[in-house]
């Protein structure tokens, strides 16, 4: 018996178009477009001017604060301006526009492919060195990742766990980047366990990827440290409480933190990208994006420069095709459908999936019929069909008392419904609401 | 027959002690209410909307009575001939009352804005601006989805289906302020109704440059500050690439409208122009606001 | 690149899982059940599945037509299967202007006046029929007797059913055989437990319903009318395959609408139609007492919805 979550969960197609498809790297863009928030947190502060030279590494800006990241130049060139570009939901954001000269890097980067394997700093300098290099959560949320090496005080982790999960259907880019980084990647996870300190680190991959569940137990027969747990295909298995309780049986504690269960929840993704930062001095400037879709003509992975439009990397992949009606940056289920493709790739940027424009359009929405089916597909154990009425007659102590902030905003709910009732979107707005309302009545 | 005494008696006793019961604890918990409370409730309209800033009128009623004058007070719905009856009740000086109306500040028609995007999700305005812009270039634009409409609980505004816009319906709406909250976007603002109803503003709350405003919007203000330098009244002020003109200072000259490049600045209610404009004179242009001229009778403003 | 796309929130995938889809789903799940009937019934079974199916389909039209003035949703095939819910719980001798009448309290009482799909308390079907029972008694319980291919409808040879002999004290002739193909008396689609159990197997691998009602309520039947009748195994078992026991568990309780929505509540509400269902049998005046079982829970099951919530994830305990 595979292990996984005990509540709720569904089994959305998995699609997964791209994959074995070996990464390839993406063509460096004429202009590129640097996003100030690209992370979860305060946006950075721009360090350079409009007409500096800046190369591949160089400092762009500064985190804003103790939850931000630095971000800095995925392209070598000039400054063009620092202005504001639409970002995926169609706001304008700051941003800095760089023209792309040749491809030149800082020196202090390592660029060989040599694979190091000793690692010789000490936590606190790993630590600092994620924070420097702007290391951010690559499985979508892009929470500073050096904020969750740093348990708050009086709670220490006890296990780390790598999420290999990559439960989105679509999305190979985790799964690809196991095959053939393997090896960096076990070392950027002993890396992490050194950082907070644990002696034991679990790597969570779905069953879907026997290759890389094979590939990964090879390697890491030679890090006792390092365990690979298979595990049963359910969505939202990537989720960082429903991993936790998939490996480690224990459930943080609605409103707590996952430190709470003692486990630290790293992306694998995140963990090659510690592993560039400390092994090899390389800020985070690039990333792997799984660009796919039904109709297009080759679903891909590709290596991207942060910064690079979209539709860039849509052409690379056989160009857009006509039947495309809607553009989703990151996956099917919690990625967002961007307003065009003109939208540069940030941190967070998993994947590019084209949606046919038969699939594109939510169906009409009926009437409840109280079938309780997203109360069995809730991952949090809530009752969907309960909050989306609460948030639909701006009931807030209603959501509040029915815990809507425990909502991980999953999409299952919405995904099962036989009604087609958007329940994730009047949620999301209880939540948004009763936060408000949480936070100012903490702030009396 | 002995039965129907002792049901009689029974029945009657446990009346008799529930009835003392009851008049002792009445006495020992009875709160003291104001009888004017009620009567001043019984005037006001019973919309229970909220406009003035109290939980129902119920809660107006009892804060007019409480407060030692009814200056800001007052009843959006009622309006003037409610908060005089109030005075009378409560033998108090009845406050200034300045009849406001909704106005909706945007002018992104679908001719006027080109869209950008196909929004599909729930229909409601609070939603898709939580996550998103907006179908068209101008992320501070009505989003048409009717938020404030289902807000309103007179009927006064409604979203034209033409121009996906919302439109208020001056002789319904009560200024209670419903829709200026229910809207995410911050579009609507009470505003002074004016004199004859006539109003001037800005109907446009775009803060993107100029040139992205009006690459969204045909209609958009961009910020270029004309009107601000035209006003001889220094009611328009231009902050964060858009410009607002307080209805306070306005005195309705239609000299901004004039200049306005994008037409972003409506005047409502005024007759058409003449071809010859008879030249308007700052000092000759009565204020809206003073004291002796009580909107009420807009006739000798004329 | 001037494409204007379709932005939404997440999720942008749907299960394709459908209203229609669940509803022409457990229509499958009746056919059995039908077919058997057809069998012993003959003519009459087919006489009032029809007149109830195109009756209750038509109220529902015309009421959502003229009355209400919203669009028909007939075609989400709810109204269908209240229709065939309501004739699988007649008996097959039934006259049509009586299934008219049920049908029309079905559909215009029991689910439109609520709202309709979705907001009705009480399952349909089952208020046209509780409706018809107590207004039409005589009609109502002159059950046929299983008669194969018969083509007689009205006219057919009536015989009491062994729920009834059960209740006044009497031997039954039928076996435990006759009891599982259908070979007894009672109403149109509640004979033949086999043809009824594939039904539930079918639904329960198509994933329609979960195994928590039907089970909670036939395994409660089974403990309590073995504990209240001298330990008898063979009458507990008597007691669910006959009468509306099997076609109640698992059509008629297990509807979405009307049934609890927490798993640890639908086992509530299952152990409490059990338990109802034998009181009303043993102690009623009935001999039939699923139909009021199901009613009287399904006034309860907002109650149940309200105090009884799922297990969350991480629950803090207060």
């Amino acid at each position: 018996m595979l292990k996984t979550f005990r509540i709720g969960g569904v089994h959305p197609p998995e699609n997964k178009l791209s994959a074995g498809q070996a990464i390839i790297n993406a063509e460096l863009p004429k202009q590129a477009v640097v996003m100030l928030s690209q992370h979860i947190g305060a946006p950075a502060q721009a360090v350079v001017a409009k007409g500096d030279k800046v190369k591949v590494g160089t400092l762009l800006a500064q985190a804003g604060g103790f939850v931000s990241a630095n971000i800095h130049s995925p392209v070598s060139g000039t400054v063009a301006k620092i202005d504001t570009a639409v970002d995926a939901a169609g706001y304008q954001r700051p941003a800095i526009i760089i023209d792309v000269e040749g491809d030149e890097w800082e020196e202090s980067i390592d660029r060989s492919e040599t694979f190091v394997k000793e690692c010789k700093l000490d936590a606190k300098a790993i630590i600092d060195r994620t924070k420097e290099c702007g290391i951010v959560g690559l499985g979508g949320a892009t929470f500073p990742t050096h904020v969750k090496l740093l348990p708050p005080p009086g709670m220490t982790a006890t296990i780390l766990i790598i999420n290999a999960v990559e439960c989105e259907p679509y999305l190979t880019s985790d799964h690809q980047l196991m095959m053939e980084k393997g090896e960096e990647i076990l070392v950027g996870v002993e890396i992490l366990r050194k950082a907070i300190n644990v002696d034991r680190a679990v790597i969570g991959i779905e069953n879907n990827k026997p290759d890389a569940i094979k590939h990964m137990k090879e390697l890491a027969a030679d890090y006792p440290a390092i365990e690979i747990c298979p595990l049963k295909v359910k969505y939202p298995q990537g989720g960082e409480k429903q991993l936790i309780d998939a490996v480690i049986r224990r459930q943080v504690p609605s409103g707590g933190l996952p430190i709470a269960t003692g486990a630290v929840v790293q992306n694998v993704g995140t963990a090659f990208a510690v592993y560039e930062a400390v092994q090899k001095n390389k800020p985070l400037v690039e990333r792997i994006v799984t660009v796919t879709g039904k109709s297009l003509a080759k679903p891909s992975n590709l290596r991207v420069r942060i910064g690079t439009p979209i539709s860039q990397l849509i052409d690379m992949c056989g160009g857009l095709p006509l039947d495309t009606e809607k553009v989703i940056s990151g996956g099917p289920m919690m990625g967002k459908a961007v307003v065009s493709t003109d939208m540069a790739t940030t941190k967070g940027c998993s994947g590019v999936l084209l949606i046919r424009d038969l699939e594109s359009r939510r169906e009409e929405m009926q009437p409840c019929i109280r079938c309780a089916k997203c109360v069995s597909a809730c991952p949090m154990g809530l009752a969907p069909n309960v909050l989306a009425k609460a948030a639909t007659y701006q009931n807030w102590e209603c959501a509040e008392e029915e815990h809507v902030m425990d909502c991980i905003e999953c999409g299952s709910c919405s995904f099962t419904c036989p009604a087609h009732r958007p329940l994730l979107d009047f949620i999301r707005q209880g939540k948004a609401k009763v936060g408000a309302i949480i936070r100012s009545r903490n702030a009396k | 027959m002995s039965l129907v005494w002792i049901a009689t008696l029974s029945l009657g006793g446990i009346g008799a002690i529930s009835a003392i019961i009851l008049y002792f604890v009445a006495q020992k918990f009875k709160v003291y209410e104001d009888p004017r409370n009620g009567q001043v409730e019984a005037v006001l309209p019973g919309a229970n909307c909220g406009g003035c800033g109290y939980p129902g009128c119920g809660g107006f009623a009892a804060a007019c009575v409480k407060a030692d004058s009814l200056d800001g007070m007052l009843c959006p719905v009622g309006g003037a001939p409610v908060m005089a009856k109030i005075a009378a009740i409560l033998g108090k000086e009845a406050g200034e009352v300045t009849p406001k109306v909704a106005v909706v500040r945007c002018n992104g028609t679908c001719a006027n804005r080109k869209k950008t995007s196909h929004y599909d999700g729930a229909k409601t305005c609070a939603i898709e601006a939580s996550l998103y812009s907006g179908e068209t270039g101008c992320s501070y634009g009505c989003l048409g989805n009717g938020d404030c409409e289902n807000a309103c609980a007179f009927g006064a505004i409604r979203i034209n289906p033409e121009t996906r816009l919302p439109e208020v319906d001056e002789a319904l709406c009560t200024a209670c302020g419903a829709c200026v909250k229910a809207c995410p976007k911050g579009i609507i603002e009470l505003r002074n109704k004016g004199p004859k109803s006539r109003r001037m503003y800005v109907s446009c709350v775009n803060k993107d440059k100029g040139a992205v405003a009006r690459k969204a919007c045909s209609a958009a203000c961009i910020g270029c500050g004309k009107c601000a330098k035209e006003c001889p009244f220094d009611a328009i002020t231009v902050a964060n690439n858009v410009a607002y003109i307080d209805y306070q200072k306005c005195r309705l000259c239609r000299k901004c409208e004039a200049v306005c490049p994008t037409g972003a600045i409506h005047a409502v209610n005024f007759p058409p122009r003449k071809p010859a404009e008879p030249k308007v004179d700052a000092a000759e242009v009565k204020p809206i606001m003073p004291q002796a001229e009580a909107p009420q009778t807009p006739a000798e403003n004329a | 690149m001037n494409q204007t796309f379709i932005v939404s929130p997440s999720p942008h995938v749907h299960s394709g899982n459908s209203i229609p889809n669940c509803m022409y789903n457990v229509l499958i799940a009746l056919i059995p059940a039908f077919l058997v009937s057809l069998y012993f019934f003959g003519v009459g079974a087919l006489v009032v599945t029809l007149t109830s199916v195109v009756a209750c389909v038509l109220f529902e039209y015309l009421i959502q037509k003229f009355l209400l003035k919203v669009k028909p949703t007939v075609s989400d095939g709810s109204a269908i299967l209240t229709g065939v819910l309501l004739a699988f719980n007649v008996p097959s001798n039934l006259p049509i202007w009586i299934i008219l009448i049920g049908a029309l309290v079905a559909i215009g009482i029991g689910k439109m006046s609520f709202g309709g799909i979705g907001n009705n308390i009480f399952n349909p079907a089952l208020v046209g029929r509780v409706f018809l029972l107590i207004s039409f008694p005589v009609q109502m319980t002159t059950w046929p007797k299983p008669d194969a291919l018969t083509t007689h409808y009205l006219d057919a040879e009536t015989a009491a059913t062994p729920l009834g002999l059960l209740k006044q004290g009497l031997p039954i002739e039928a076996t435990t055989t006759d009891m599982l193909l259908g070979n007894v008396g009672g109403s149109l689609g509640e004979i033949g437990a086999i043809a009824l159990l594939i039904g539930l197997a079918y639904m329960l691998i198509k994933k329609i319903i979960t195994w928590h009602i039907p089970v909670s309520i036939l395994a409660t039947a089974f403990i309590f009318s073995w504990l209240t009748n001298g330990f008898d195994a063979t009458d507990a078992l008597q007691q669910l395959l006959l009468g509306g026991m099997l076609l109640g568990a698992i059509f008629m309780a297990t509807d979405y609408v009307t049934s609890p929505m927490t798993h640890k509540g639908m086992i509530i509400y299952g152990i409490c139609i059990g338990l109802l269902t034998i009181i009303i049998r043993r102690w009623g005046a009935y001999p039939e007492g699923m139909s009021f079982a199901i009613l009287i829970m399904n006034a309860v099951t907002p109650l149940i919805n309200k105090y009884v919530k799922p297990k969350r994830f991480g629950e803090v305990k207060k």
